[in-house]
């Protein structure tokens, strides 16, 4: 816990924070295959696919849909992150300081950081319900939200205090752990796969066909849940990390990119880890349902563990800590952004406990389709805005990055772009029912509308060249 | 040893997916399945950290 060592940590993970990366640090092709393999095989996926289950998705609807918003979001990280990522080469944060000004930025670090809490309580909860198992814990259901048991949550935090204590530690172990983990991780997902469906009696491609469609996406939600359709599983697979791609987050990662042709190469991450994984663990929930069809528990890790052993409990284990550890980290960065004078192993210490009191509550995870939607959701507008300023600037007459070039912290247009878009967004949601994993295709477009709008009246291009 | 690590992992993900296809095709038991797996994921732990990460680590985002 040497304050040595967080310094060389953090001095590591701030290079090139403010300046372009130079040439001599671009990186290959199979950095970027790896990296995305390895990011989107992770702890949610033991959840996300038992859900869709839950929800009630038929077969075809499930595959054609993930098909379908798979490509959508190789697209978007190709096509729009990407080119920006290479002809700028700049973080997120610090390309949107340019444009919205640091105060704006400080807004979006504590949303941002808030909601890397919330995601990693929901992974210490999925660790949880493995690790629980051998002291017979009993598992939350698909209806909770509140603890069940002072045994989850004494777990629980018991969990989010070794998480908290190895983030303290540093990022680069665990996130070179997470690297090392990755291929075996997603061979248990494929034998997840091939276990469930002969424990479902595949045998033939034909029993395949009908038991998918009949006993595993019989396209029946469980009691409780909403019936999903093939428009929820492409705008979901499409906008789970929409934060990442139109939200723009992996500017700071792509930005290392040779060309600006490697957002594409996120199709290793999300035809692995949001098909192959999400398929795989649908057929370990739907094995277990098999057992007992009236059954509300939902339990990742005991789910895994019946069907693959030990090798499928540590799986779970390993993908939620290895999700929630560098996801507490990168809260503790944007937090330390807004308070930059407090040590950030104080600062991570805090979003622990933060963490680790969020994962008390299992709505974290049952709820986690709609949190993730809603994550991307509050930071997709401080995406388009980037995406606006970035190709509308000149064509539509307006300072491109105007903070920087007016030497202001506040962009009233940026900051605007952001809380109209969600205050849209909310009225579809509550006057017209619009569900939240729909929302974000009109926000976008709404957010770049706003943005242009704003910045022609606040940063006129000839204005600002006779000033 | 490098290439003995290596050889130990890729042997240590054989151990995890072979047993699954075997018994799918009927010619090992869930339990022997499941040990088979369990071996295989300690041997992944022992083996791999030696080598993944280290030849590409100037390549690591």
């Amino acid at each position: 816990m040497s304050n040595s060592f967080f310094k060389k940590v953090v001095g590591e993970t701030n290079e090139y924070e403010r300046t372009p990366i130079p040439n001599e640090s671009l990186k290959g092709g199979n950095s970027f295959l790896g990296m995305y393999a390895g990011e989107h095989t992770a702890g949610t996926e033991f959840v996300i696919g038992p859900l869709f289950v839950a929800h009630g998705v038929s077969a075809g609807d499930l595959i054609f849909g993930l098909l379908i918003g798979n490509l959508l979001a190789v697209l978007s990280w190709g096509l729009i992150t990407g080119p920006i990522a290479a002809s700028k080469r700049l973080t997120l944060y610090y390309q949107l300081e340019r444009i919205a000004g640091k105060n704006v930025v400080r807004w979006y670090n504590l949303v941002n950081s808030l909601m890397f809490c919330f995601l990693a309580g929901s992974m210490i909860a999925v660790s949880a319900t493995a690790v629980g198992i051998p002291f017979d814990l009993e598992m939350p259901t698909l209806s909770d939200w509140l603890p069940r048991t002072p045994g989850w949550i004494l777990t629980v935090l018991l969990m989010g205090g070794v998480i908290t204590l190895v983030a303290i530690q540093g990022y680069s172990q665990v996130s070179k752990f997470a690297n090392v983990m990755s291929p075996w991780m997603i061979l248990v997902f494929f034998a997840a796969a091939i276990v469930g469906l002969a424990q479902l009696g595949v045998g033939s491609f034909e029993s395949l066909l009908s038991i998918a469609q009949e006993v595993i996406w019989n396209g029946v939600p469980l009691a409780g849940m909403s019936k999903f359709t093939i428009w929820h599983i492409i705008f979901f697979a499409w906008f789970c990390n929409m934060a990442m791609h139109i939200g723009m987050s992996d500017l700071t990662i792509l930005r290392y990119a040779k060309s600006w042709t490697y957002g594409f190469h996120s199709f290793a991450g999300v035809f692995l880890g949001h098909f192959v994984a999400w398929i795989a663990s649908g057929i370990l929930y739907s094995v277990f349902l098999q057992a007992d069809s009236a059954s509300q528990e939902f339990a990742p890790g005991a789910i895994a563990y019946e069907t693959l052993g030990i090798a499928g409990a540590i799986c779970v284990v390993i993908a939620g800590w290895t999700t929630a550890n560098p996801t507490i980290y990168r809260a503790g960065l944007a937090l330390q952004a807004i308070f930059p004078k407090v040590s950030t192993w104080k600062i991570t210490a805090i979003v622990g406990g933060i963490t680790s009191l969020a994962a008390c509550f299992p709505a974290l995870v049952m709820k986690l389709l709609d949190f993730v939607a809603l994550y991307g959701l509050l930071l997709m507008p401080m995406g388009a805005v980037i995406f606006a300023d970035f190709y509308f600037s000149k064509k539509m007459g307006f300072q491109s990055e105007a903070a920087l070039n007016s030497k202001s912290d506040f962009s009233i247009p940026a900051l605007l772009s952001w809380v109209l878009t969600l205050v849209f967004c909310l009225g579809l949601n509550l006057f017209y029912g619009v569900e939240i994993f729909f929302l974000g295709l009109p926000g976008w477009f709404v957010a770049i509308a706003i943005f242009i709008v704003l910045s022609k009246i606040k940063y006129p291009l000839a204005k600002s060249l006779s000033q | 040893m490098k290439i003995l690590m290596k050889i130990g992992s890729f042997l240590s993900l054989a151990l995890t997916i072979v047993p699954s296809i075997l018994f799918f095709v009927g010619d090992l038991e869930l339990s022997q399945m499941k040990w088979y797996m369990g071996i295989g994921m300690v041997l992944w732990f022992v083996t791999a950290p030696f080598w993944i990460n280290k030849p590409s680590k100037s390549e690591q985002l």
